[in-house]
């Protein structure tokens, strides 16, 4: 289990397993929506683990970008006349600019100053969301339409559940590429020590403005699918209670960990589902397993455990 | 003009919650680098608790009081269940270990109160006073000078007592401070009790003007966390002047340019800040050992 989690190969295979395995253990395809749910979610979190877990900043806004990518798919198609597909990368790219935009002067800065600014960033999405009526619908949000590809009409939990894995799976694939690479390296450099990254040569400021803008294309990826998936999209993808979810997904599955990320998110799509029986009592019950969970593990479940086994196999 | 003091009069009423949120955060942060996005918590407590124990036929004094100090004992259980124990995780762990807290402590609110609108009778009449001009609510002259007090009675503490003198010199060097006797742990619970007593009274303040409901925290905390890095991060008097400033910039923005985009217009101008000024409005400059 130990070497398991440690080769990226290793990794992305489980990860491909437990896609393909999972339906089959499936009583009915509400299962199905919310394992879609958990890899959509996923992805955001891989993709801010590029910047909190490797790069060692902080982002509270990371829903803004996912709620650039979600409103890309809705308003391009239903405004613009472009295809679902076209939007989604047209989103994304729209996404990846606004963060180099953001995030060049922003970088430079030490501290808390990017918290505080994805933070403003976020609120000011969900602000023009909600109050560009005409474009968005407003605070109640605004339908979004099927979309066709070669006369195929994309629906149905189960096509959603093998699309979004696989986009999960990809992702993954790719940060932990990323990871390996000697630009991953040099971001794990500088989030253990600036000073000595920036001593041996690594342009500090330019691989943090590189792991921010990854992070904003892959949370614009995720708002696309979760809107094409959901038929529907409200402000409040974009909003800041949606930001603290993303962000809690990376460090609960554990800081720098891809498959953390993946059980992080799964832990808080499937929380809320499991908890809806507590009625009145759910959100409590959800802060205090949040509390709970990261006084006993601080580093995350997935690192903890694996450090764990690694001492128990030694 | 008369319209210009209007908007200023408004303005500094939010601000000055703001600046009391922010100076919580503020004696956090310095005892143990935390941001608590719990402090808004704080304030949601003491405005519903006094609402709740009035409604029940307790005078407002009494009630006010109990809320106060329920807060007090909410943030120090905070401390020592939830922050002690995670002694040594990294900053980030830890915020989401504070957030985590402040959806408990809105779940809680939920049940223990409602999810109503309170409103709180004002302290003395409803009767606007002319300025000017302009006019101002006899409960913002309690907002502004409750705010006055608190802001005094926390520098007087800071500059005057052995307790303030003890954070202030934690913040300055935690390993320093802990090599001359001072108990850190210690100033982290003083730290989080006093942010908790000026949050609390911030919020029965406020109540009057601004209603209140469980979840009202949230965007406190968020204004409050703004205002902090707007006067500079760690520095008193910053988050004052930062919190002041905040309000300031939300009610002019609405008042001459955009009601509907004023927290755009107040975010902008911070962003404009960091640009000119790193380290805020009154954050001193940062030097690293290596």
């Amino acid at each position: 289990m130990a070497k398991l989690t440690s080769s990226r190969y290793a990794q992305v295979l489980l990860l491909l397993a437990v896609v393909a395995v999972l339906p089959l253990l499936f009583p009915s395809s509400f299962y199905l929506r919310v394992a879609a749910l958990v890899w959509i979610s996923a992805l955001a979190a891989i993709g801010l683990n590029i910047l909190v877990g490797y790069a060692g900043q902080v982002s509270l806004g990371q829903a803004g970008f996912l709620g650039i990518g979600a409103y890309a798919v809705a308003v391009g198609p239903a405004h613009l006349g472009l295809h679902p597909l076209v939007a989604m990368v047209a989103g994304a790219a729209l996404a990846g600019v606004i963060a180099y935009i953001v995030g060049k002067p922003i970088l430079r800065l030490r501290g808390y100053y990017l918290a505080i600014a994805t933070l403003g960033f976020g609120l000011l999405v969900a602000l023009v969301l909600t109050s560009e009526g005409a474009w968005t619908g407003g605070p109640d949000g605004m339908s979004v339409a099927r979309p066709v590809l070669f006369g195929w009409r994309i629906s149905g939990a189960e096509t959603w559940y093998w699309i979004s894995g696989l986009f999960m799976v990809a992702g993954a694939f790719l940060a932990l590429n990323l990871l390996d690479s000697p630009g991953g390296r040099s971001l794990r450099a500088l989030h253990d020590s600036e000073v000595a990254a920036m001593s041996l040569g690594v342009d500090v400021a330019t691989k943090k403005l590189a792991a921010f803008v990854l992070a904003a294309v892959y949370a614009a990826v995720a708002g696309s699918l979760l809107a094409l998936m959901n038929g529907f999209i409200t402000p409040d993808a974009a909003g800041f209670l949606h930001s603290i979810e993303i962000i809690t997904m990376v460090v609960i599955g554990g800081m720098g960990s891809v498959l953390g990320c993946v059980v992080g998110a799964a832990f808080l799509v499937m929380l809320p589902q499991t908890l809806t029986f507590l009625h009145d009592y759910e959100h409590a019950v959800l802060g205090l397993l949040i509390m709970v969970f990261m006084v006993l593990l601080p580093r995350g479940s997935v690192p903890s455990i694996a450090a764990r086994l690694r001492r128990a196999a030694a | 003009m008369a319209e210009l003091l209007q908007f200023v009069f408004s303005g500094l009423t939010v601000g000055a919650i703001y600046a009391i949120v922010a100076l919580g955060f503020t004696l956090v942060y310095n005892a143990s680098d935390i941001v608590n996005f719990a402090q808004g918590e704080f304030v949601m407590i003491g405005g519903l608790a006094t609402v709740f124990l009035v409604a029940a036929g307790i005078p407002l004094p009494l009630a006010a009081l109990i809320a106060i100090v329920s807060a007090v004992i909410v943030g120090l259980l905070l401390h020592r269940l939830a922050i002690e124990p995670a002694h040594g995780a990294t900053p980030v762990t830890l915020i989401i270990i504070t957030i985590g807290a402040s959806i408990f402590i809105r779940g809680v609110a939920q049940i223990v109160f409602d999810k109503q609108f309170h409103k709180l009778q004002p302290f003395t009449g409803e009767t606007p006073i002319a300025v000017l001009g302009a006019t101002i609510l006899p409960q913002s002259l309690w907002v502004l000078g409750g705010t006055l007090v608190i802001v005094a009675a926390v520098f007087w503490f800071l500059e005057r007592t052995v307790a303030g003198k003890a954070l202030r010199a934690t913040a300055a060097n935690r390993l320093a401070a802990r090599l001359v006797g001072i108990d850190t742990t210690m100033v982290l619970m003083l730290a989080f009790g006093v942010s908790a007593a000026i949050g609390a009274i911030a919020g029965v303040l406020v109540t009057p003007i601004t209603f209140t409901r469980y979840d009202v925290g949230t965007i406190l905390a968020l204004k409050g966390f703004a205002a902090a890095m707007l006067g500079g991060m760690g520095s008193p008097i910053g988050s004052v002047v930062g919190g002041l400033l905040l309000g300031l910039l939300e009610s002019l923005g609405a008042g001459y340019i955009s009601s509907t985009y004023k927290d755009a217009v107040a975010f902008i101008a911070i962003l404009l800040v960091f640009f000119v000024m790193p380290q805020g409005l009154f954050g001193g400059r940062h030097i690293e050992r290596v």
